[in-house]
């Protein structure tokens, strides 16, 4: 049913550290393996060792510069992106078999693949570009949050999290519930100043970015404080010899 | 935004087939019988045509009876079920004028409605996409029926009618250009809000991977700006100015078949832009002002 | 509305069983679990339990199932049939495969065991690999370290007794302050990932040193765009600034470094530059107790920093007198160095204060008591917060070492080595160079060589010269050109080969290592070196045996190809005796095994050494009647034992009382516990033993429990290093050991036993102004070498490389997006795409590692666009540097070990029309393995 639910009981997401992105690509690959084993179709991938390699990815890492206004050192954030599971998700509502939804109890966005005619139009709907339709399978492939994975009683306890969340060797991605504000991502969100991207879309997005924290305040000794830490004690060898003699005397 | 001959064909010939059923269906021109059957013949090749080349781009076409049932929530939905309504209230319609020789307005008028909607619904597709600015406004949905309108008149023979909807036509496309134009930058989604950056002049490093992908296929598709303007002289000069041209000239059948052809060849172009020209948002990730 | 919902499974079955081996997506060693359905492998995780990873996994771990089922892989023995770089071979049986080299082996070995030359590359079992060719008797064998970061690894040694990566860690519990130089992903890729992540939280603040600031440099907080080859430079500022101030540690200096050590000053003695000694040889120091001389390791001795002792006419001060002369020099001043470093002098000035503020403002202590080694008892462990970590931008450079050492001696000023928030070693290390071998080079025919190969020279003396002076090695390795090459020269051995310099050998036997690709410098030469003939038409490298597990490039080379599995496939053991996966608080090691079985032709490459020394009758590996003592490599793994009680492997060995670890007899059954316990074996360090490990008397004594020691082996860091003194002193004229006389004045120079800088050698050798801009590669975190080409996941991300260049060079020349350039150096000239990039050194131009392909290898279509838009820098890197009309051959390599001076390349860039594809392009090569499938659906389970 593509009528998104009115409200769900918890609104589960990620929260996705652009301080911390190495851009190491980790969470896009093992997204690619258990994506590919598990629910529905794998992804498959076109020419896959020719000229023109593409395949299905329900997460992939850009790169931005930025190039500071005050004329510091440019500045280079690696940003992850897969589906935010948005409260408003325009591409479950234009869906016209209902293979697109959102799940009544956890906010998650999944597309059953079985009722999806491959007509692309959620794909269009989605400003994220966080949908991707298979080409051997003619299926509108997402991330589905690994709902396969969350819930996972064959899995232990502490693996019962995203693949993506599961691997990031830089803890750059955290998972749980943004509906409820005392869970560890809202409160991370909440000290961080996580945001949302395209907020003028209107779609809600569940998913929160952590912003870069401010770079580049080493610049000069000129403060007061790091003065005093680089005050001479000598001015060439023989004075430090002097020095030392004193301070060792002090030990 | 990529754009696929089967949808470009879809919208172009569903688009004058339907117009078509509208002008059939308020009993313009007034046919019955074999005169009837052509008319409605050319209606239904248009209009099933294009329905059947839009399945053509489906991963599933066989599953295409599933659309029909999220009309509560889906333009595409709503689309399949007003234009199965609509091609069988005219069916109906046409039945009494081919075989009993016999116009039952109300039917026709049901028939005109739906054929109407059909079109509307197609356009709102589109309309309701807030990640295509240019797209998002109810301009689209005139300028659709628009034309929808313009070339159901010229394959009704409606010779007044068309030299006034054409024009029209004409200038709801200008519109829309002009308008469109402006659509992105003024929709305030910017590399910026995409990505929340600040602090400076954000760019798009590099794409993700170096191997393309299904959203760069669809969405990342550019058109230079003076091929753009050559192609949209092209649409209104064939959809628009040529028929009107041709309507003038003195004759009835040949110049009217030619107009026809020379404004659906416009539609086309005018299509065809439609998509190439989108500036879907998701591009701003891959470093395009828009897909 | 009612919402309806299909109904998901969300509690699949995940696999029918999980098996946990050790990745080898790269070198990081990282424990995985691979899951299994239906005997196949389903998916690749993280080991939560692990030490090196803790369950993350990075992007080519995960994709390890697109490589064990990789299309390039080899299939059988392949024997060449067409012209060597044809790749026209024919499929022959394990047993011919195995006769042919036997015959080739055995001939070289009866005659003269040098003509062999044994290199392997990416290696992880050298303790066995080396093993073999000791036992075969070539002095010719080395692992790629040559090319890679030997600098690193023995400026290291050289100064503490250790390096970064597998030597040790930051202290990422307790490290404030944390500065890397020259660090991409070359190395302990999750490891440092995981740091990072680990210092963000605590709030710890990163300075990344690097031309380019992307990966961890971009995440830092402070990035420092440095000027390539200038690091050391900037390091002595950075000495300057603390020194000037004295901010540094006096008593951790007079404890634990040779900074007291008294050096005899007169210039005039034979002894100039050495240390002190007494009789039994122990270097002096003042006790500041007594005022008198005395053994630097007598208990309870307080050596004193300051004091100057005069023998007869002939003053002796200690290291610290020489140091502060030293870089007290204005030559160090930052307004002195800012412009060639490229960082303003106020920034130097800030970081040098940061790192002041850090290290003596936030302090810490661990409450925790220990001894050291002068029997003192300490009550707590103070610490200095501040780390650092470098890899190959700083140690590819013909300065390297020197820069790599100005590091060490940087953090031992700091006090922050071996101490709470500082750098701490992993087991084995820390390991004085005492306790590592000298090289040994002597062959004798149908003989072992006289002893290991790699090691540590302390002087003129060790270094692997025959008796007329000559180079023993055919890399020339620890020769005068390159004294401490510890890990061997392998750039060198095919140039030189071909060069005959110092002697022409008969069989080139590689492993792992894609010299006619992206291993070697100058590529397109090796390649020509390779298929060269002699006047009868003979190859001049006359046979070539190759094994690898995949279709590379140096595939087509070979006349013999033994092939290789895949990593799931094989038994392998990550060794305490090689480079093992301890952590600082812990010693560890970890197999591998066959998760799989293989469903080709193929074989271990170690199994088949085995193999291949029983039919050779190699001592060590047959007994006294020849009859072999292991039957493949796993038995090897479980039953050799290096000396009485040390093996392999150090976990679940048999004591006297059943299962002991460490020091043991070999357990059968040894693997299966292994396996059992998820592939690794940990064992932790307790509290009291886990810092200031070289001085601690618990660490010693549980490392030597361990069987890390023999006995016991407390040092202290050479901030001054005697061996390289011993090297300038004979280049000075002294001893017996000559150095040749071209050498000399360069001798004199870089193997100055305090940290110095010069200009990286081709910067010397090549015009500035026509060669205005440096050029790197940095390897991507996602791609690893070769290898990750013939990963259908991987090589979507990349597919293929630009060259990255800054504004100004875009602006300059009118770049824009989609461009191609010409990038000359004074030794080729090749055609590439551009790219702009803001973030980057303004003077510097680079590009990713090793994605451009040949046509035709690793199963590639020949329009794929890692051979039509991607390049390798190699091209235009020479292993020699521009003649310079002495007729000598001299290495572009760094003048005290031979590390490969990748990154001293200058180029020059001009825009041109974009050609068809990347320049230059080489015709293919004929796949012996075809070519991949056009569709991939893959999914193991129903």
């Amino acid at each position: 049913m593509t009528a998104l639910p009115d409200k769900t009981e918890r609104k589960m997401g990620l929260v996705i550290d652009l301080d911390t992105c190495v851009g190491c690509h980790a969470c896009v690959v093992s997204c690619k393996g258990w994506n590919t084993e598990n629910y529905g179709a794998p992804l498959s991938d076109q020419q896959p060792y020719g000229a023109d390699p593409s395949g299905t990815f329900l997460n992939r890492v850009h790169s931005y510069e930025i190039t500071p206004d005050d004329g510091g050192a440019a500045q280079l954030v690696h940003f992850p992106k897969s589906c935010l599971h948005c409260e408003d998700a325009p591409c479950v509502t234009v869906c016209p078999t209902g293979a697109s939804f959102k799940r009544a109890e956890d906010g998650i966005v999944l597309v059953n693949e079985s009722d999806c005619i491959g007509c692309g139009l959620c794909a269009w709907a989605c400003p994220y570009g966080a949908r991707e339709q298979d080409a051997a399978e003619g299926v509108m492939k997402k991330c589905t949050l690994c709902v396969d994975r969350i819930y996972n009683e064959n899995l232990p306890q502490e693996d019962r999290v995203p693949a993506c969340v599961r691997t990031c060797p830089a803890k750059a991605r955290h998972f749980g519930d943004l509906g409820d504000p005392d869970s560890d991502v809202s409160r991370l969100v909440a000290e961080r100043g996580g945001f949302d991207l395209m907020p003028e879309q209107g779609t809600k997005p569940v998913n929160k970015y952590l912003p870069p924290r401010p770079r580049d305040s080493l610049q000069s000794a000129e403060t007061e404080a790091q003065e005093t830490w680089l005050e001479p004690v000598a001015g060439e060898a023989k004075g430090f010899i002097a020095w030392l003699d004193r301070a060792l005397e002090k030990l | 935004m990529h754009p696929a001959p089967s949808v470009i064909l879809f919208t172009t010939l569903s688009g004058a087939g339907f117009g078509l059923l509208v002008f059939l269906g308020a009993g313009f021109p007034a046919v019955t019988g074999w005169v009837a059957f052509v008319f409605f013949a050319v209606a239904y090749v248009l209009a099933v045509g294009g329905l059947l080349a839009s399945t053509f781009h489906l991963g599933h076409p066989e599953r295409a009876m599933k659309a029909f049932t999220q009309w509560r929530t889906s333009w595409l939905s709503r689309e399949g079920v007003v234009s199965v309504a609509a091609l069988l209230v005219m069916a109906l319609y046409g039945a009494g004028l081919v075989f009993q020789g016999e116009a039952r307005p109300v039917l026709g008028a049901v028939g005109a409605v739906l054929s109407l909607g059909t079109v509307l619904c197609t356009a709102m597709i589109y309309a309701q996409l807030a990640t295509v600015p240019r797209w998002k406004t109810w301009l689209t949905p005139v300028l659709f029926l628009a034309l929808a309108l313009a070339g159901g008149a010229l394959l009704a023979g409606q010779v007044r009618a068309a030299l006034v909807l054409l024009p029209l036509a004409g200038v709801v496309q200008l519109l829309w250009w002009l308008r469109g134009d402006r659509a992105l930058a003024r929709s305030g989604t910017t590399l910026a809000s995409a990505t929340g950056l600040g602090g400076g002049e954000v760019r798009a490093f590099e794409p993700p991977h170096t191997g393309s992908n299904y959203l760069l296929r669809e969405f990342a598709f550019q058109v230079g700006r003076r091929h753009a303007l050559k192609l949209r002289i092209i649409a209104l000069g064939l959809g628009v100015v040529l028929p009107v041209v041709l309507l003038l000239a003195p004759g009835t059948h040949v110049p009217a078949a030619l107009a026809a052809l020379s404004h659906l060849a416009g539609v086309a172009a005018s299509r065809w832009l439609f998509f190439a020209e989108a500036e879907h948002v998701v591009g701003l990730y891959y470093g395009r002002r828009g897909g | 509305m009612k919402h309806h919902e299909p109904q998901i499974d969300t509690s699949p079955e995940v696999s029918d069983e999980v098996r946990k081996t050790t990745c080898y997506m790269c070198a990081c060693r990282c424990g995985i679990n691979v899951h299994m359905k239906d005997g196949k492998v389903a998916y690749i995780e993280g080991n939560r339990d692990h030490p090196v990873n803790r369950g993350v996994l990075c992007a080519k771990g995960s994709a390890g199932i697109m490589q064990v089922n990789a299309p390039s892989r080899l299939r059988a023995p392949l024997k060449r049939v067409g012209p060597r770089g044809s790749g026209q071979f024919e499929e022959i049986s394990w047993e011919e495969a195995l006769e042919i080299a036997t015959d080739w082996l055995g001939r070289i070995r009866k005659d003269d065991p040098k003509r062999l030359a044994f290199f392997t590359g990416r290696d992880q079992s050298q303790s066995f690999t080396s093993f073999w060719a000791q036992n075969y008797g070539t002095p010719n064998y080395a692992a790629h370290g040559g090319f890679c970061s030997v600098n690193m690894a023995a400026a290291g040694i050289y100064t503490m007794g250790g390096a970064f990566w597998e030597f040790g860690q930051p202290d990422w519990e307790h490290t404030r302050l944390f500065m890397i130089f020259g660090v991409a992903e070359d190395h302990d890729s999750n490891p440092i990932k995981m740091g990072i992540a680990r210092l963000k939280e605590r709030g710890a603040r990163i300075i990344g040193v690097n031309p380019v600031r992307s990966g961890y440099n971009a995440v830092a907080d402070d990035w420092v765009g440095i000027t390539p080859g200038t690091d050391g430079l900037f390091i002595l500022s950075l000495i300057h600034c603390l020194i000037k101030a004295g901010r540094i540690d006096l008593d951790y200096l007079a404890r634990y470094t040779n900074a007291p050590f008294l050096v005899n000053r007169d210039s005039t003695s034979p002894d100039y530059g050495m240390f002190l000694r007494d009789a039994v040889g122990t270097p002096q120091v003042i006790d500041r107790v007594t005022g008198r001389l005395a053994p630097f390791d007598r208990p309870g001795v307080r050596p004193d920093l300051s004091a100057i002792h005069r023998e007869g006419h002939i003053t002796h001060k200690p290291v610290m007198h020489l140091i502060a002369a030293r870089y007290l020099s204005k030559d160090y001043a930052p307004e002195a160095v800012a412009e060639r470093c490229g960082v303003p002098a106020e920034r130097i000035r800030a970081i040098a204060a940061e790192l002041a503020r850090v290290a003596f403002e936030e302090e810490i202590e661990l409450d925790r008591q220990w001894t050291d080694f002068r029997g003192e008892t300490h009550q707590t462990m103070r610490g200095r917060p501040v780390s650092f970590h470098a890899m190959r931008g700083i140690s590819a450079h013909s300065n390297g070492f020197q820069t790599a050492r100005a590091l060490h001696v940087l953090q031992i000023l700091l006090g922050s080595v071996e101490v709470p928030g500082g750098f701490r070693f992993k087991p084995p290390y820390p390991k004085p160079v005492s306790a590592h071998p000298t090289p040994h080079s002597k062959a004798t025919p149908d003989s072992p060589l006289d002893g290991p190969h790699l090691g540590f020279p302390r002087g003129p003396e060790d270094l692997a010269l025959d008796d007329d002076g000559n180079p023993a090695r055919i890399d020339k390795a620890f020769s005068w050109e390159n004294p401490l090459s510890a890990h061997g020269m392998m750039h060198m051995v095919i140039s030189n080969a071909h060069a005959g310099d110092p002697y022409p050998i008969d069989t080139l036997f590689l492993y792992m290592a894609n010299m006619a690709w992206n291993s070697s410098m100058s590529t397109n030469r090796v390649m020509e070196m390779l298929t060269d003939t002699d006047e009868n038409g003979d190859y001049v490298i006359p046979r070539i045996i190759y094994s690898d597990a995949y279709s590379s490039e140096m595939v087509a080379y070979a006349d013999l190809v033994l092939p290789d599995t895949t990593y799931l496939e094989r038994h392998d053991c990550i060794s305490l005796l090689d480079r093992p996966i301890s952590e600082a608080d812990a010693a560890a090691d970890a197999i591998r095994w066959p998760v799989v079985e293989p469903d080709r032709d193929v074989r271990g490459f170690q199994s088949v050494l085995i193999d291949l020394a029983n039919r050779l009758g190699l001592p060590g590996f047959v007994d006294e009647a020849g009859a072999p003592l292991y039957t493949d490599y796993a038995d090897y793994i479980t039953r050799h034992e290096r000396k009485p009680g040390i093996g392999p492997l150090a976990g679940w060995r048999m004591g006297r009382m059943g299962l002991t670890h460490g020091r043991g007899a070999p357990n059968p059954k040894q693997l299966q516990s292994y396996i059992a316990n998820g592939g690794f074996f940990v064992k932790h360090i307790p509290p009291e033993a886990a810092y200031m490990k070289p001085w601690n008397r618990a660490y010693q004594d549980w490392a030597v429990g361990m069987g890390i020691y023999d006995s016991p082996q407390p040092y202290v860091f050479d901030i001054y290093s005697e061996t390289m003194r011993r090297f300038q002193r004979a280049a000075e004229g002294h001893g017996e050991h000559q150095p040749p006389d071209h050498l000399r004045e360069r001798l004199k120079t870089v193997m100055d036993p305090l940290p110095i800088w010069y200009a990286p050698l081709e910067h010397d050798s090549v015009d500035g102004d026509e060669y205005p801009l440096h050029a790197l590669t940095q390897r991507p975190m996602a791609m690893y070498h070769s290898w990750g080409t013939q990963n259908a996941w991987l090589r979507q991300i990349h597919g293929e490389n630009p060259l990255y260049l800054p504004t100004r060079v875009w602006q300059a020349h009118g770049f824009a997006e989609g461009d191609w350039a010409r990038v000359s150096s004074a030794h080729g000239a090749m055609v590439v795409p551009v790219a702009h990039m803001a973030a980057l050194n303004p003077n510097t131009v680079w590009t990713w590692n090793a994605i451009g392909k040949r046509k035709g290898a690793w199963a590639l279509s020949d329009d794929a666009p890692e051979a039509t838009r991607g390049f390798l820098l190699n091209h235009l890197i020479h292993e020699l540097l521009p003649e310079k009309g002495d007729g000598l051959r001299w290495a572009n390599s760094d003048p005290v070990t031979g590390q490969a001076a990748w990154f001293d390349l200058r180029v020059k860039i001009e825009k041109v029309a974009a050609p068809a594809q990347s320049q230059p392009a080489f015709e293919p090569i004929n796949s012996p393995v075809g070519k991949g499938p056009d569709e991939l659906r893959w999914k193991v389970g129903k």
